[in-house]
């Protein structure tokens, strides 16, 4: 039954057999109240949590708690390729419009096209004409560049303002490694793309 | 450590996958070892030494340690940053996807194959430089891959009796071009157009290729995308995914 425990524990990202062996032996230690709020929680969690009707990102309504937000501007929408994007942009406060999330990007190798993710969803989003500026924030490497360019002639006869985050974001990596000084300062230096 | 031996080589990156939580193997065609699958420890952070080096369509001087099934790379220099230049062009990142995913199905772990590095470099290089229609060049480079792998098309001479042509059919399992008597039941009739693109195509007569007219284009890059998948079982899944809508060197002329 441990051994079970650790292999379950050994299966999350980011734990190899050492931190699962010590994780699992610190649970079996531990105070069972702590043990029964993490229970609780991990349930919780798994039935509650799904994904915002509007942007896609996580959210524990049908909405999320950002499209639900009456403060954040609806003219602008920030376009992601994860709800972890999401957390990460957030966490630089540089934002105060909504998301749209893709749920990943274009890529002919692994067989997704542009009807793999959620673009028709942001289009009808700006059928109303209330958005003005379309922020590309997909990942600084080339899928997320080739998804950008995508989307930029896609959305180049809106005459909407398209934007892509700075240059300077350090190019090859994952949007969510990236600091929030880095990020914030890519949001700042957003550069408009004339697709 | 004992046993491990580095080298070195001009490769390009053909495609790669996430491993953990912040590694990747990328899949290499190098010049003179041939393809090789590399662990690229901590690639997808930011701070990452490679950088974008490592992403599909670039052209890198690898270092690698080999190892047992996965090599690991230890260093990587741009040669040439070809997929930067096209990602920004979505009709040529698909066409470079679906070369690299051909190059890919064409060559065989660790059996040096320069013909195929060579041709694949052409390929990215002007997609990079946005010289010719990017559907063109991919058609093009698919029916040079093949008859560099071993089965090259015919689009003149018949392919089963090799009377001169030109002929009016077009048979897969033949290997192209068929005359009358040698027409299986089933074959295409493609126009005599087509046949002359596909021609050029093959040659990189570009003075020819760059005067076709849409319709031509469009059932040359129909029979090519046929005869690769004909060859290759399993298909070549990006090739359903290349953007042959825009006439992306009237597009580049805007942007660029
Ligand atoms: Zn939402
Ligand atoms: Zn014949």
């Amino acid at each position: 039954m441990v051994q079970d425990l650790i292999d379950e524990l050994g299966r999350l990202p980011g734990i190899g057999p050492k931190s699962a062996q010590r994780i699992a032996f610190h649970l079996l230690q531990a105070d069972p109240a702590d043990v029964q709020r993490l229970t609780e929680v991990l349930t919780v969690v798994r039935e509650k949590v799904r994904f915002c009707e509007t942007c896609f990102n996580v959210a524990e309504a049908e909405q999320c708690r950002i499209c639900l937000d009456p403060r954040r501007e609806a003219t602008q929408i920030c376009v992601v390729e994860d709800p972890k994007d999401v957390i990460a942009l957030e966490r630089t406060r540089e934002f105060r419009g909504r998301y749209h999330v893709l749920g990943g990007a274009i890529s002919p190798i692994d067989g997704v096209g542009p009807d793999d993710l959620r673009i028709t969803e942001l289009m009808r989003r700006l059928a109303d004409g209330a958005v003005e500026e379309i922020i590309l924030a997909t990942n600084p490497n080339l899928t997320g560049e080739a998804t950008a360019a995508y989307l930029a002639r896609l959305l180049s006869t809106m005459g909407l303002r398209v934007t892509r985050l700075a240059s300077g974001l350090p190019v090859g990596g994952d949007l969510e490694y990236a600091d929030e000084v880095t990020l914030g300062r890519a949001f700042e230096g957003r550069r408009l793309l004339d697709a | 450590m004992v046993g491990m031996s580095l080298y070195r080589d001009a490769a390009i990156v053909l495609r790669t996958h996430k491993l953990g939580e912040a590694d990747r193997i990328v899949t290499l065609l190098g010049r003179s070892k041939g393809k090789v699958r590399a662990v690229a420890k901590g690639v997808r952070r930011t701070r990452s030494r490679f950088g974008a080096r490592l992403e599909p369509g670039m052209v890198v001087d690898v270092q690698c340690y080999e190892g047992r099934s996965l090599d690991t790379v230890t260093q990587a220099e741009s040669l040439a940053p070809y997929g930067d230049q096209i990602a920004r062009d979505y009709a040529a990142w698909t066409a470079a996807s679906a070369m690299l995913e051909t190059a890919d199905r064409l060559t065989e772990e660790r059996e040096p194959i320069t013909a195929q590095f060579t041709l694949l470099a052409g390929g990215l290089s002007a997609l990079a430089a946005g010289q010719h229609d990017s559907s063109l060049l991919l058609d093009s480079y698919l029916v040079r891959a093949v008859s560099v792998a071993g089965w090259a098309p015919t689009f003149d001479a018949c392919a089963g009796c090799g009377a001169p042509g030109p002929h009016r059919a077009f048979n897969l399992a033949s290997g192209g071009a068929v005359c009358s008597s040698c027409r299986p039941p089933g074959s295409a009739a493609p126009r005599p157009e087509t046949f002359t693109l596909l021609g050029a195509l093959l040659v990189g007569d570009w003075s020819t290729a760059s005067t076709s007219d849409d319709r031509t284009r469009q059932e040359a890059s129909g029979l090519v995308s046929a005869y690769v998948q004909w060859h290759l079982e399993r298909g070549v899944r990006s090739l359903r995914l290349v953007d042959r809508t825009a006439d992306t060197a009237a597009v580049r002329e805007g942007t660029r």
